[in-house]
Order: structure tokens, then sequence, then C-alpha cells
């Protein structure tokens, strides 16, 4: 057992997989040479050489397309774009590339290819360097999204969809950067499309992703003590959707709340509300309710951005209210 | 391409002996095959057959068949919408394609893919890509991973002229050039994008060969409509890209004698533009040419009766073919060969 923090286990799942299969191959902008903006793959190019994690220049869809050229053709590569808010700029190569060619070919072309990112708010970066586009990559048929909130669940999570051999986006959260936790030492390979059950109540299920998750902890721990007990989901990954975890839990409490760090609109838990009114409707004692950024860019101030990210303040009050 | 010549891709660049009569008869029958498919894919489409788009390749037959005949059978091949010719010549049985474009499920993509998505990768065809562009950076990939896994295999990439005003050609050239990748950018130039002449928007003359010295590569223009020339291009490209010297940008000057897509007439090229071309056809050119070097007029006129023959059974294959049925309608998003996105 080690206590890692999460940028450090992004380097442990991929150097897991890199040793393992000497087809994994990682490049992207600053991620040989430099270890990476956020420090991630640190020390990868010194283990793995310079052919295996490779610097490129700053053109992402050469990144994106060449990863998904590099999976049809025998490797498993790994692309980084630096901040996930840069997907705009080679959308046209993930979105109508590599998740419609194994579907339009008739199934001829796998693409076993990771797509990692730095993704979401809370680091003052203003609105070019902080949204949180995990509902970007859920609308698109053909990509799997992935968005871990521990440093054990970043190792196993990111070992799961190396091993995948479909195309999987895989959103690393900037404000978790930082974040220590216990990793078990030897090989974890971990399972896509599975959800954790974090916290156990009985009166309200939150479902949360990412950043959001240890903030629906805290709040219901908060709310614990005052005699509203919760459970909390930590999605892990957005496709697979684990629509049975959810469904469980909602049977049990009967109320629905998700913790969204998304712009409001078609925001993930929009889709998970849909399921849950949809397939659930006579397990519910009330209003399903979405917590969520709302629907602006992230202004980059302190007092503002905090404002704009649900807080574990505003998921308290919303629940409690909610449950009056 | 089985009977591609096997000396042809060990010749150094500039170290041409003649083309084998074999090579030039075979050539010949490609550009054959190309043209009689297109033609029946035109005739079907304003029969309402063919649905949708088609973007057909007639005219710039020459480009396909001298590099499919100049390739590895193991070499790679990338086009766009108007892939039809290179898809067909890399190998894709006939029948396969018609049967794609009339939306049956014997089609190479079982009717999923279209006349702009056209892929066989069992012959090495990696796709048609409808997105202009997007498949240079693709191709620039899968050239990475043969030079990482030591495969020897060439990636062509074929695209058109306007597609050299777009991002993802800066990206593709330069970290092509940059990674030294084995691969053959070839921009097929037909003068127009769609309907806008390529020269009322683009900042040089030549738009691929004017550019290539922002790469650090050398201006190679070849006159696309002469297969021969076209082929000792590939071969010299192919060489280099094999034998560790990196890519090339090739600048392939043909026309297509159709309009953009499908009914398109293509009035808004003017008549003796046209005329002009159409006398460089590069069938017409390469029988001359053929029957000067002393092939014998029946033979020739035998290639073109078997393409004939081929692509009437393509045809007839299609038609017999099955629609696909709703068993496929969810299938092969995901390796698992099922679109589940829940659990
Ligand atoms: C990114 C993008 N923009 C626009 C189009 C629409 N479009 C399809 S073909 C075409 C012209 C492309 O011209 P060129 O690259 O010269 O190829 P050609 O059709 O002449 O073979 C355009 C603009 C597209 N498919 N993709
Ligand atoms: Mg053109």
């Amino acid at each position: 057992m080690a206590t890692l923090t999460y940028r450090e286990a992004v380097a442990r799942g991929i150097a897991q997989e890199m040793a393992r299969d000497e087809r994994v191959l990682l490049i992207g902008e600053d991620v040989a040479e430099a270890g990476g903006v956020f420090k991630t793959t640190q020390g990868l190019r010194e283990r793995f050489g310079p052919r295996r994690v490779r610097d490129t220049p700053i053109s992402e869809e050469a990144i994106t397309g060449m990863v998904m050229g590099a999976a049809m053709n025998g490797l498993r590569p790994i692309g980084e774009i630096m901040f996930s808010d840069f997907l705009a700029t080679c959308w046209d190569i993930v979105a109508n590339q590599i998740a419609k060619t194994r579907y339009m070919t008739g199934g001829q072309i796998e693409l076993p290819l990771v797509l990692r990112s730095a993704n979401g708010g809370g680091a003052r970066f203003g609105g070019q360097h902080s949204q949180s586009v995990e509902n970007w990559a859920m609308a698109i048929p053909g990509l799997k999204v992935v968005a871990p909130s521990t440093p054990v669940d970043v190792v196993g999570l990111m070992a799961a969809a190396i091993r995948d051999p479909n195309p999987v986006v895989f959103l690393e959260h900037k404000a978790l950067f930082a974040t220590k936790g216990e990793v078990p030492d030897g090989e974890l390979v971990d399972t896509l499309g599975r959800a954790a059950t974090v916290r156990q109540g009985d009166h309200a299920t939150i479902v949360a992703l990412a950043a959001m998750v240890p903030k629906a902890i805290e709040a219901a721990d908060l709310l614990g003590r005052e005699g509203i007990s919760a459970d909390v989901i930590d999605l892990r990954t957005l496709v697979p959707l684990d629509v049975t975890a959810v469904a469980t839990s909602v049977a049990k409490t009967g109320r629905l709340f998700t913790v969204e760090e998304n712009p409001r609109l078609c925001g993930w838990g929009a889709e998970v509300a849909s399921i849950v009114a949809e397939e659930c409707f006579w397990d519910l004692d009330g209003p399903i309710v979405r917590i969520t950024t709302p629907h602006i860019p992230l202004p980059a101030a302190d007092a503002i951005e905090d404002m704009a990210i649900p807080s574990v303040n505003r998921v308290v009050e919303t629940v409690r209210a909610s449950m009056q | 391409m089985s009977d591609a010549p096997s000396n042809g891709t060990a010749l150094g660049p500039g170290s041409h002996p003649e083309i084998a009569p074999s090579v030039r008869l075979k050539m010949y029958s490609s550009m054959w095959r190309a043209r009689v498919f297109e033609k029946r894919v035109y005739d079907l489409f304003m029969s309402g057959l063919v649905k949708g788009t088609t973007h057909l390749g007639t005219g710039q037959e020459a480009v396909a068949a001298g590099f499919s005949t100049a390739m590895r059978d193991d070499d790679m091949v990338f086009c766009t919408y108007r892939g039809h010719n290179h898809t067909l010549l890399r190998g894709a049985p006939m029948d396969s394609l018609m049967g794609e474009l009339l939306g049956r499920e014997s089609g190479c993509c079982g009717g999923k893919g279209g006349s702009m998505h056209l892929t066989d990768v069992e012959q090495h065809a990696m796709g048609s890509y409808a997105i202009v562009g997007a498949h240079l950076p693709v191709a620039a990939g899968a050239a990475w991973a043969s030079a990482e896994r030591g495969t020897g295999q060439v990636t062509a990439c074929f695209f058109g002229d306007g597609t050299t005003n777009i991002g993802a050609f800066h990206e593709s050239l330069n970290i092509a050039a940059v990674w030294n990748l084995p691969v053959v950018y070839v921009c097929e130039n037909n003068l127009y994008m769609e309907y806008t002449p390529i020269s009322s928007v683009t900042a040089v003359p030549n738009p691929a060969a004017d550019r290539a010295a922002a790469y650090g590569l050398e201006p190679i223009i070849v006159d696309g409509n002469d297969v021969d020339a076209v082929y000792r291009t590939a071969l010299t490209a192919l060489h280099r890209a094999r034998s560790g010297g990196g890519p090339s940008l090739i600048e392939a000057q043909t026309y297509r004698h159709h309009g953009h897509s499908r009914a398109d007439p293509g009035k808004y090229r003017p008549d003796e533009e046209v005329e002009a071309w159409m006398r460089k056809d590069p069938l017409i050119l390469y029988r001359a040419r053929l029957e000067s070097l002393g092939f014998a007029a029946s033979d020739l006129d035998q290639v073109e009766e078997a393409a004939r023959a081929e692509i009437d059974a393509a045809t007839a294959a299609a038609k017999e073919a099955p629609e696909p049925g709703e068993a496929v309608l969810m299938t092969d998003l995901w390796a698992d060969g099922g679109a589940s996105w829940r659990r």
C-alpha cells in the first residue's frame, strides 16, 4: 500500500500498462521531456524511452488523428489533450472519425485508444481552461467516457481504459490532482461501467462524478447529522452508464439528486434523471433535483468561480430544502 | 496489386527502367475497371437505385491506377468521399463495393458506410473519409504505427486541392516531416473544390507543391492523367518512405469529367477548359501510347471487355443481394459487436 496523489496515480496507471504491453505508447504536448504540464506523466519518458513517450507539436488534430491511425494499425496508443477545452479544436477527429469509424465500416476497424485530458474548474483559469466537457463526450455514440475521483480509481480505470478495445475518453480532474489516497501495491485493473456506492444511506440518493464526489460525500456527512442519510454514488464512468446502481439506490431511498460540474443544459444528470423518471417513477417520493454549474462559461475570479461550481453548501441546502 | 512488380518498390529515386508490358496492361485494365464502375454508379444514381450522394473519380483514374500498381500488397490507402477508384483498385471486390452503393447486406460495410465511406481493411483500403482533411492525420498515425512496429508498410493518402487549405493538412504534413513518417500524401488537384476554382481561394498557384517547402519537402508535380508518370512518381515516393527517407507530398494535376457530386453538371466550368481536359482523358491517352508501343488493339479491346463483364456481374450480384435487416442496426458500435451504453 502506498499513498499517491491523483496526478501520481495517472503516471502509475499508464506505467503499469506500458510495462505490460509494448503496443502502448503515449503522445501529446509536453508529455515526455517535461512530464506533462500537470506533471501527470512524470518519469514515463525516462522509464520507457523517447519512442514510446513522445512530444508532439501543438497540433490537436494530429494528436487525435494519429492515435486513431495507429490504433487501426496494431498499436494501443494514448493521446493527451492538455486541457479538455481544447478538444473543441479536434472534435471532428474525436466525434466524426474516432467515434463513428467502427460502426460505419461494419465493424472492420477496431480502435483501442485512450484520449486523456485535464478537465474541470476550480483552478481560476477562466473560461477556456476550466470547462467540464464530460457531457460533450457522452453525447457521441461510440465513445466510452471515464472520469475518476480517487487515486486508486485513476490507476484501475486507466488500466481498464487502455485494455478496452474501444475508444475511451479519460477525463482527469484538475481540482483533484493534488489529492491523496491509498493505492494497493501490485497490478490494479478496474471495470468500466461500474459505479461505486461511496456512502450508504436511506433517505436520498446523491449521484456525483469526479471532483463533485468528495463534495457530495462531505454534504452527505453534514446532512447525516441532521437526520437525512444519503447514498452517494460515484458514477466513475458515464459510458457505459451504471443504471443498475442508480436504480437500485433510488428503489431504496425514493429520492434522486445529481451533482454535476458540467453546465446545466444536457448535462449528464439530465440523462440520469430521464432514465430514473422513466424506469423508476413509482419508486420516487419526490422530484428529481439536479445541482449543476449554471449555464455559463466558468469565470476566473475565486469568488464567482466558487459560486458557479456546485459547493458542499449548495448540495446540503438543496437536498435539505427539497426533503422538507 | 498481387502482381505488383517486386522490383518496382526496390527502385532508388530516379532509376526507372522501362515499365514492363504486364504492368502497363495492368494499369490500363485498372483505369478501365474504375471507369466502367463510375459510369455504372452514375447511371444507377440517375435511375434512383444508388441513393444519397456520389462523388465520381471519372477522369482521375490514372492517379489511383498508377499508385495502386506501384504499391506493395500490404501498403495502406486512405482516401476521401471521392474514393471509389482508390478502394476498388486497392483490391476491394467490385460486387462488395456495388453492394455498398446499392445499400445491400453484401456491401463492404454491410450498408452502414455508403458511397462516401467505402472501406476494405482486408485489402488495406483503410477507409474513405468525408470530412475534408480528417484522414490526413489518421494516415500519419497508421504510418507511425508501421514505423514503430517495423512492418515496412507505406501509407498513401489521397485528397483534393481544396484540402490543402484546411488546418489538418498543415498539422499532418508538419508532424509527418518531423517524425519522418513513411507516408505519401497525394493531392489530386482537379482545379475545383465543390464549385469554386481552387485558384480563387488559394494564396499560391500550386496548392500542394507550393506548400511543400514549409515542411522541408521537395515540391513534386506530376501529370495526373499520365498513368506511367504517376506510376514512376509513386515508385520513387514509396521507395523513399520505405527506406526511411520520410514523407512526400505529390501534386497530381488532373480533372474530373463530371460535376462535384450527384447530378451536378459542372456548369461553373468554362466549356473550353472542359474540352481541353476531355482531350487529355487518361484512358484515351494511354490507349494511344500502348498502341504506339506495339500493344495489339485486340488485347486492349479485351481488357475493356473484361471490365464491362465484371461491372455487369457485380451489378447483378448487388441487385440480387438482400437489404440489411433490423438485426444489424444495433451492431458494431463497440468491439463486443453491440451498441449498448448502459448496464
Ligand atoms: C470540413 C469540411 N468542409 C466542407 C465540406 C463540404 N465539401 C465536401 S467536398 C468539398 C470540396 C473538396 O474539394 P477538394 O479537396 O478539392 O476535393 P475534390 O472534391 O475536388 O476531390 C467540400 C467543400 C466537407 N465535407 N468537410
Ligand atoms: Mg478538387
